[in-house]
């Protein structure tokens, strides 16, 4: 029966692959990038913007996805300081709020790093709303969020190391 | 980067593309997405860096991809100045996908408004902007700015981007078509006098429209007859009446023209807001109108500060009480005050443009005191002879307060106050390409935005970032003048006469020493002889920046020294610093002054200027001079219009490039006045010692300084 296409044959195929091997396991799936769907590991706190990403590493750059997060960590991290500070200075800097946020979420975004994202443009919700409590909760979320992220993907790619870099070697451009 | 020869015939495998964004982890992954598409990518974090690159070769690349929001630079002003000047077609990126975000990148020109997280499918297809622009550019095209990057080697605007032009268009397989058209093409700068002699249009490639003064005053007129909402192309074709002008090319003006008005209200919003916040400033300074307020000055200067507007006032004085559309009077002292005001505490609301304006403020404020300078420039030579009076009596209280006077930090512009002929002059001259006067107005009206650096320049001289910075809000200012101006054409010297004249007047009425700001003198129009005064203008007014624009004033005497006459050392020191800032900003603004403009910066001579200032009245001729310099120093850059008469857009490329130029100089140099030297001076300076930078500037010993 049709009820799966094969887009979602494939992905069936897929987490099913994941799950039987458990974190443990790299699959390469050459239909939708590198690496599976972020196994477990950060599913749900990445979409697809991340597999593009992951799309885009190749023999020539080998390690542009832990680049790229690398980067967006140490981005990230500065932006996220600003705000903090800006919310103690000025905390009814709603439009410095705002702008800082907006940034932020430029990169948020880029990276693919979904909830995250949506935290962010709570945020930024309150700030238009001129909610300071609302701002400071939301804040507190992206915080966490960012936190998370970060662990799961370090996670994620020691994983990737542990797999070998034969999966990785064979994982062809699309 | 190079391109490959190879590449670039598969186009649009190999297609160069310069990606802008300070986001670092956007930014990668742009650049790996581009070359994912086999384009050939550079990338910068930084506005200022693309558009040095942008202008250090036209056919470097084919498109430009921009952030919209950007620290240094809104990438909507990026936008703007990447198609004014290079006409290259430029793809907004933002994580913002709101209409009214998207519909302001449609209207500042974007060919196309992508949203973050960009994903790869859309990038493929970007080649075809770039397609389509040289399609377009290959037929009919006017350009308000002749001398667009593309073709024509013989471009109209010879002064201007000669080296621009020079690089040839970014469209390489055009490019012989379009040579041989643009050699073909007689038109220079009047169109309808060469009408009869391009080739039949429906047949060949239309020649490129040179926008001269009359026609874009027909234009002008024509839509200000029909109302500016109600302005169609269609039209304003009729109703102009030119024989092979085409609808596309009014449309194509026309939008260039709104962009331009939109800037200027902008600006002009700004100072309004700007003289508000300095308290009771005159708003009438942004009208320029009769100036007869030196009072404004006054007041202005007392505070030290110098609220931008009311150094600027003098400046409107000066103009004439008529102010009869000179530049100034538009400008409105507000603007230069603007600048002015800045200085004195990185304030940044005035940054935008006040600080350029009131750069040159007396005392405090220097920055606009440039544009204002220009302006006044513009005002009758006859009235500044009256404002003269007027002026030195005014300016002495404004000047002695100004921070120019006594290096205070703050307004770096400080010249200008005294001079707002002087400074205005200059940002006058570079923005009226032809408009003479309005020049200044022209950059006054920049937007305050460019102020932002400029505004924070001044306080810190020290800082050269800052001047990097006011620097960029120079030219802005720079940009958006070209609305003040009036068509009227050349820049005139008599304006700058007037300015100057109008600076000599209050500087020699004083006794005391005018410090006039280091007011930029603008190199206002190229020698006017009525300004032969000593109106040493120096740039340098700008407190520490000392930037004297050698104006070319046949054998004016010298700058205006505005800087603070008698101004001790330590005050030069000061003023140097903040002059730095203001030439900085000046130097945007100039960019398209008269070629003589020459901006020279040298803190040191600004103090002996002022002083020389006081005692010489040769204030206009150093006007002019300044704004000539300007113009010359801008030329390289930018496309400056020799005439004035060029369309606004032009103002504002060549400020833009001007700006860029002033911006490369300063940046690289923190106040790299010997950069600008070299670019800036080579052009003629006839007179002017300085040229080159060398701080010599024979300048008109101030003696008794102001």
């Amino acid at each position: 029966m049709g009820k799966y296409s094969s887009w979602d044959f494939k992905k069936r195929d897929h987490d099913a692959k994941v799950n039987m091997n458990g974190d443990a396991s790299v699959q390469v799936d050459k239909r939708r990038g590198r690496i599976c769907e972020h196994a477990d590991i950060c599913k749900g706190y990445l979409d697809d913007q991340f597999n593009q990403i992951e799309e885009l590493q190749d023999e020539v750059s080998p390690n542009f996805v832990e680049e790229v997060v690398a980067l967006f960590f140490k981005d990230s991290s500065r932006l996220l300081a600003n705000i903090e500070r800006v919310l103690e200075k000025y905390p009814r800097d709603f439009s410095r709020l705002d702008s800082l946020m907006y940034q932020l979420i430029g990169s948020v975004s880029s990276i693919g790093a979904l909830r995250m994202k949506n935290e962010c443009t709570s945020f930024r919700d309150h700030c238009s709303d001129g909610n300071l409590e609302g701002c400071k909760r939301s804040f507190q979320k992206v915080k966490r969020e960012y936190t998370t992220l970060k662990q799961k993907l370090e996670k994620y790619f020691q994983w990737l190391r542990q797999a070998g870099p034969v999966e990785q070697a064979t994982n062809s451009r699309k | 980067m190079e391109k490959e020869g190879g590449s670039r015939d598969q186009f649009p495998i190999g297609m160069r593309i310069l990606a802008v964004d300070d986001d670092p982890t956007c930014l990668k992954l742009l650049e790996a997405l581009l070359l994912r598409c086999q384009y050939h990518v550079t990338t910068t974090n930084q506005a200022i860096t693309a558009l040095k690159l942008l202008r250090e070769n036209k056919d470097k690349f084919d498109l430009v991809i921009s952030d919209v929001h950007m620290p240094d630079m809104d990438g909507f002003k990026l936008l703007e100045l990447v198609g004014l000047e290079m006409d290259l077609p430029v793809i907004m990126l933002s994580a913002n996908g709101e209409t009214k975000a998207v519909m302001k990148g449609i209207t500042h020109g974007a060919c196309d408004y992508l949203l973050k997280p960009v994903r790869i499918e859309e990038l493929r297809n970007i080649w075809q902007h770039v397609v389509r622009r040289r399609k377009f550019d290959s037929r009919d095209r006017s350009y308000l700015d002749t001398d667009e990057d593309y073709e024509k080697p013989q471009s109209i605007n010879s002064e201007r981007g000669q080296g621009q032009n020079a690089s040839g268009s970014s469209d390489r397989s055009m490019k012989p078509n379009r040579k041989r058209k643009d050699q073909n093409e007689e038109e220079e700068y009047d169109y309808e006098e060469n009408a009869q002699e391009n080739e039949d249009p429906s047949t060949q490639k239309k020649p490129r429209v040179v926008w001269s003064v009359e026609l874009h005053r027909k234009f002008v007129a024509a839509v200000n007859q029909l109302g500016i909402d109600k302005a169609v192309p269609k039209r304003i074709l009729d109703l102009m009446n030119v024989e092979k002008l085409t609808r596309e090319n009014v449309a194509s003006h026309l939008q260039k023209y709104r962009l331009y008005l939109r800037r200027l209200s902008a600006v002009a919003n700004q100072q309004a807001s700007m003289l508000a916040a300095f308290g009771g400033r005159d708003p009438s300074y942004l009208q320029i109108g009769a100036l007869d307020g030196f009072g404004n000055l006054h007041s202005p200067a007392t505070s030290g500060h110098l609220p931008a507007l009311t150094s600027f006032q003098p400046s409107g004085v000066l103009s004439r009480p008529n102010s009869v559309g000179l530049g100034l009077q538009g400008l409105s002292p507000s603007r230069i005050v603007q600048v002015g005001n800045i200085r004195n505490s990185n304030n940044n609301p005035i940054n935008n443009f006040s600080d350029f304006q009131s750069m040159n403020l007396p005392g405090s404020q220097h920055g606009n005191f440039l544009q204002g300078m220009s302006t006044s420039l513009e005002l009758n030579q006859l009235q500044r002879h009256k404002r003269m009076q007027e002026a030195n009596s005014g300016l002495p209280v404004g000047f002695s307060n100004n921070g120019l006077v006594s290096g205070s930090r703050d307004s770096s512009f400080v010249n200008v106050t005294n001079n707002p002929l002087l400074s205005q002059a200059h940002p006058q001259q570079t923005q009226s390409k032809g408009l003479g006067s309005h020049s200044t107005m022209r950059t006054l009206s920049m937007t305050t935005e460019p102020f932002q650096g400029s505004g924070e320049v001044s306080s810190s001289l020290a800082d050269s970032d800052k001047c990097n910075e006011s620097w960029q809000g120079a030219v802005q200012l720079t940009g958006f003048a070209d609305e003040n101006i009036p068509s009227n054409g050349s820049f005139n010297h008599e304006n700058l006469a007037n300015i100057e004249a109008n600076l000599l007047a209050i500087s020699q009425t004083e006794s005391n020493p005018l410090k006039i700001p280091s007011c930029n003198l603008v190199g206002a129009a190229p020698h006017d002889p009525i300004l032969g005064r000593d109106i040493q203008s120096e740039v340098s007014f700008l407190g520490g920046n000392t930037m004297r624009m050698p104006v070319a004033i046949e054998g004016a005497s010298r700058f205006l020294n505005f800087s603070t006459a008698g101004t001790s050392k330590q005050k030069m020191e000061e003023l140097k610093q903040d002059f730095k800032h203001e030439i900085n900003y000046v130097f945007s603004s100039f960019p398209s002054s008269s070629n003589r403009t020459n901006i020279i910066i040298d803190p040191f001579t600004s103090t002996q200027r002022l002083n020389d200032f006081n005692s010489s009245r040769n204030m206009d001729m150093r006007m002019v001079a300044q704004t000539s310099i300007n113009a010359q120093i801008v030329a390289p850059h930018c496309k400056i219009d020799k005439s004035c008469t060029d369309s606004q857009p032009k103002y504002k490329d060549e400020y833009l490039s001007s700006n860029s130029k002033l911006q490369d100089g300063f940046s690289s140099n923190s106040f790299s006045f010997g950069n600008i030297g070299n670019s800036v001076i080579k052009q003629e300076m006839d007179d002017i010692a300085f040229m080159d930078g060398d701080m010599g500037c024979d300048f008109y010993p101030l003696g008794a300084c102001i």
